[in-house]
């Protein structure tokens, strides 16, 4: 099956085969939301890790909070962001740990509009920088 | 009989909950969001819809990765607001009318839409942010000033229903609407967006040019909205912008000619462009 959009910079689209790839990874983000895993996972993150049955390289970037690989890897945002909620951390502070730049640097770049789309529709004009 | 009179688009940015919920609203950051919801609430006084039919999409809260419904209609008696991992937002349960939810899932699902029936579900930020930004603060043991029938959309795994899908959806949902005996002022909400991308490396992208051209069509060319591809959406409007198809069920339910009454647009709320229209049918006005 063709995949146009994975010519898109910066983006890892969520289609069935990431889902595939991420499902035990996500099942673990989203067990977070509940009070009694959160702790559970703050008393023995290794233990806790060990009951879902992710590969080596989705455990090591739980643990290395590795956002972009955990993307990588067939995680979905809105499951991650759980994880990141676990950390204490907003899901704008999230977004500036992704894009490699400072909260401060994401937060005034949303304020005077966001990224712009221009140069930022095709991985070849990342490419070109 | 039912009279579908009005549809509403609008964002449903977690962020909003929050600042509502924590009373921070007047602070510069969120004064511009808020106050192009003002004459939105007072529309809705004046307007008072008995049911909000709202198209959402839960954010993997209530859905998990175990079991992903394209579309799920809620025909519960009752929708507590989800937990996301800080505790549910303090709004009150949402009331279903179970009726009318029943009546639109056998005309829909005869119409060829198939349907996923949910008579158990919590309601995640997608259906209590949109609530809150068109009524105003209610207090959690009050009660939300009209029954709703949520309608659940996958927009999270790729790919989502196509926009002309929803369209058309929309138009069953209007049909079901039409044929519900009781006299009930009907309102569909469509909610999400507008462009903005939450992950990766292109996190924090905006595109106001095609979010405004967008509301423009929803107004003028809705056929021409409905036949936006997946991979616009994604270039164009982020990775999350995607949501947007959400609005053109609730577009699709509308008469062709519409008033478009209020409009509001702003960047940003957190990491995304708000984007609201209200829209009335212009059949309801002959009468």
């Amino acid at each position: 099956m063709s995949k146009e959009y994975e010519d898109i910079p910066g983006t890892y689209v969520f289609d069935a085969d990431r889902s595939r790839e991420g499902y035990h990874l996500n099942m673990f983000c989203i067990s977070l939301r509940l009070a009694e895993n959160r702790q559970k996972m703050k008393d023995d993150p290794e233990a806790y890790l060990a009951t879902f049955a992710m590969s080596e390289a989705q455990k090591q970037a739980v643990v290395d909070r590795d956002w972009n690989g955990l993307l990588a890897l067939g995680g979905n945002i809105y499951y991650t962001s759980k994880l990141a909620a676990f950390d204490g951390i907003t899901f704008q502070d999230l977004a500036a740990m992704m894009t490699g730049t400072s909260r401060e640097e994401y937060r005034d770049m949303m304020l005077k509009g966001g990224r712009t789309i221009d140069g930022n529709r095709y991985k070849s004009e990342w490419e070109k920088q | 009989m039912a009279r579908l009179t009005a549809g509403v688009g609008c964002s449903h940015v977690p962020a909003i909950g929050v600042a509502m919920d924590t009373g921070i609203t007047d602070q510069p950051y969120w004064q511009p969001v808020f106050d192009g919801f003002k004459f939105s609430r007072e529309w809705m006084k004046e307007n008072k819809p008995d049911v909000v039919f709202l198209v959402y999409n839960d954010h993997c809260t209530v859905f998990s990765a175990e079991c992903i419904p394209t579309f799920a209609l809620g025909c519960a008696a009752e929708f507590p607001p989800a937990d996301e991992g800080w505790g549910p937002r303090p709004v009150p349960v949402i009331k279903g009318h179970q009726k009318l939810a029943s009546h639109i899932a056998q005309s829909v699902i005869l119409d060829e839409f198939d349907l996923t029936i949910m008579n158990k579900m919590e309601v995640d930020h997608g259906l209590t942010v949109p609530m809150s930004v068109m009524f105003g603060e209610v207090e959690k043991d009050d009660e939300w000033p009209c029954l709703v029938v949520p309608l659940c959309v996958n927009v999270v795994q790729y790919p989502p229903p196509t926009g002309n899908r929803c369209y058309q959806l929309g138009k069953a949902i209007r049909r079901a609407i039409d044929s519900y005996p009781e006299d009930l002022n009907v309102m569909i909400f469509g909610t999400g967006g507008m462009s903005h991308q939450l992950q990766s490396e292109r996190a924090g992208l905006i595109n106001s040019e095609w979010d405004q051209q967008f509301l423009d069509m929803m107004t003028k060319d809705p056929v021409a909205a409905s036949k936006i591809s997946h991979l616009e959406y994604l270039r164009e409007t982020g990775s999350e912008g995607i949501e947007m198809v959400m609005w053109l069920v609730m577009r699709g339910a509308l008469d062709d000619d519409v008033t478009e009454v209020h409009r509001h647009y702003h960047v940003p709320a957190s990491n995304t462009a708000v984007g609201h229209i209200i829209l009335e049918n212009n059949s309801n006005k002959d009468e």
